[in-house]
């Protein structure tokens, strides 16, 4: 091939768009005039799930990140299609247990950061088993 | 080309994406009721343990050798089958899925693509989304592809989950490789005639002569010849073809004696079948009872029996169903027996639009728009809210699942908790 210049442009799925089927058939009268105007209801899943098959969720259990604004009892909206990057909050399987820190990535260690100063940090060496879980994008909660 | 992907060992693996802590370790699956070993971890396969292993009888190797057992958690599975499934579904418009943790993946159009490069990518977000890991085998065809994805699995380190047959090379030493029970496609019947003839491998079988294939094989064994050759004659089926029969069988919590007792479970059972066939929009024409005592119980009376009713004209009513279901059972029915296994089975199915009028019945489609109601009824409320009179009202029929883990991405009271 020579001189050719194409460009690939793929569908983005977190766009798309939902339509409504209409139902009420074509009979004799006035129609609605709202027939129309149809919109699906607002759902919170628009804004919190960008991928709904890596989406899960979480329920925080303790203060630990309570600095940065996730409380007992909140719901944790996950997405593991997120690399996990330094500073990021994540959900972590460590040492047979799940938990929620702040990453922070040094050279040759990691380190799990709460955010609350009655917590002390967790470092994370060779020893330890730990799986990043999925990166917490939204906390839900209750006011 | 043709890919199978696999989850590996997907009941397992979608516990361990729960509960990591059982990673690397033994774990049994048990069918419903926690009857019997219905999938293994790798680990628990090293262990011995087989499939089919009734729970009970293995109750102990289990505790010795630290084996985990769970229930069956079916809403779990699923939810994460449908995720897998729905991710790779971005690499191809193509997709059969073909069972709960399997699908093909046919590639056309992808000729400037490197295959095993997009495989590993999917094969990657797959494990980095969902948790769960699966093996892929590339091919010509679906029955290459089945193979391909054999030695994937198998020589893991090696392959890095990613197979491909591309060369004429690889082909034969991956059917040379195959044993001929291992053929997709070749059952019981089949490998125990070929192997009395001294075949062996899948490379002996694509030697036979087509003609004999096609006279002692049918069709369908030329086409799976055709398609080891690496010549695509299988089709991916991308529609979901309906169920050809459709059966509610259960082993009962306890044993029950009483005809009373039988004949509310198996009006159950029937009424599930009948909400099945009308969800696939299905009418059945004949139903398969059988009955069975506890095989395990020492001393009681042995006893298994089965018959089948044909229906006076198709039919998907609950009514229906459970009053043949119950004809066919009271004439199963003895006295003295400990039952402990009972199942209906829908036979003949027919689609529920065309339908085949008689000449002396006028129920036909008579009780359609009650079970739409009941249909609507229970989809809003929730199922098991409206029963019939032979079944019993007071409580839903538990099934026994002492290890159930949770409805982990389907129930808000389930979630994982965090520290």
């Amino acid at each position: 091939m020579s001189e050719s210049h194409l460009s690939f442009f793929k569908p983005n799925p977190a766009t798309r768009k939902m339509l409504h089927l209409v139902q009420e058939g074509i009979s004799a009268g006035f129609p609605s005039p709202a027939d129309d105007f149809k919109e699906l209801r607002i759902s919170i899943d628009q804004e919190v799930v960008k991928n709904e098959e890596a989406t899960f969720y979480a329920r925080v259990s303790g203060q630990s990140m309570q600095g940065a604004g996730l409380d007992d009892g909140d719901l944790l909206v996950i997405d593991r299609s997120q690399e996990p990057e330094n500073s990021a909050i994540a959900v972590c399987f460590i040492d047979g247990e799940f938990t929620v820190k702040r990453l922070k990535v040094e050279k040759d260690c990691i380190y799990l950061m709460p955010e609350n100063p009655r917590y002390q940090p967790i470092k994370v060496t060779e020893e330890n088993q730990l799986q990043i879980w999925g990166v917490v994008t939204y906390v839900v909660k209750k006011v | 080309m043709f890919a199978l992907v696999d989850c590996n060992n997907f009941y397992a693996s979608c516990e361990r994406v729960f509960q990591p802590q059982f990673e690397g370790r033994p774990i049994v699956i048990l069918s419903n009721n926690d009857g019997c070993v219905i999938a293994r971890s790798n680990e628990a396969k090293a262990l011995g343990i087989p499939m089919g292993a009734p729970a009970f009888q293995y109750k102990d190797q289990f505790k010795r050798q630290n084996i985990q057992v769970f229930s069956s958690n079916y809403a779990l599975y699923g939810d994460m089958s449908h995720r897998v499934m729905t991710v790779l579904k971005r690499y191809t418009p193509n997709v059969e899925i073909y069972s709960i943790d399997e699908a093909f993946l046919q590639f056309k159009g992808f000729e400037y693509f490197d295959l095993k490069v997009e495989c590993a990518r999917m094969r990657k977000q797959v494990k980095q989304w969902t948790g769960i890991p699966v093996s892929v085998g590339l091919a010509p065809s679906k029955a290459l592809a089945k193979i391909a994805n054999k030695i994937a699995k198998k020589f893991t380190a090696k392959t890095q989950g990613v197979y491909v047959i591309d060369t004429e090379e690889k082909r034969i030493k991956a059917l040379r490789w195959t044993a001929i029970g291992e053929v997709w496609g070749i059952g019981r019947q089949h490998k125990m005639r070929l192997e009395a003839m001294g075949l062996q491998t899948a490379l002996d079988f694509v030697r036979l002569p087509d003609d004999w294939i096609r006279a002692h094989m049918s069709v369908l064994g030329l086409r799976l010849k055709k398609d080891l050759q690496g010549l695509p004659f299988i089709q991916l089926e991308e529609i979901d073809p309906p169920k050809k029969s459709i059966a509610t069988t259960r082993s009962f919590e306890t044993t029950v004696s009483q005809w009373g007792d039988l004949e509310e479970r198996v009006a159950t059972f029937a009424v599930s079948c009948a909400e099945k066939l009308r969800k696939q929009r299905s009418n059945c024409s004949a139903l398969y009872v059988f009955v069975r005592s506890d095989p395990h119980k020492k001393g009681a009376t042995p006893y298994r029996n089965s018959c089948t009713v044909t229906l006076p004209y198709a039919s998907n009513s609950n009514l229906d169903l459970s009053k043949y279901a119950l004809t066919a059972a009271k004439s199963l029915f003895r006295k003295g027996i400990h039952y402990k296994k009972a199942g209906v089975i829908a036979l003949g199915l027919t689609p529920a639009e065309t339908r085949q009028l008689t000449l002396f019945e006028s129920h036909v489609g008579k009780h359609q728009a009650l079970m739409y109601a009941i249909d609507k009824i229970h989809h809003r409320y929730g199922p098991h809210q409206m029963k019939l009179g032979n079944q019993d009202l007071k409580r839903t029929w538990k099934m026994r699942q002492e290890h159930l883990s949770k409805r982990y991405t389907t129930a808000l009271t389930d979630i994982i908790k965090v520290k």
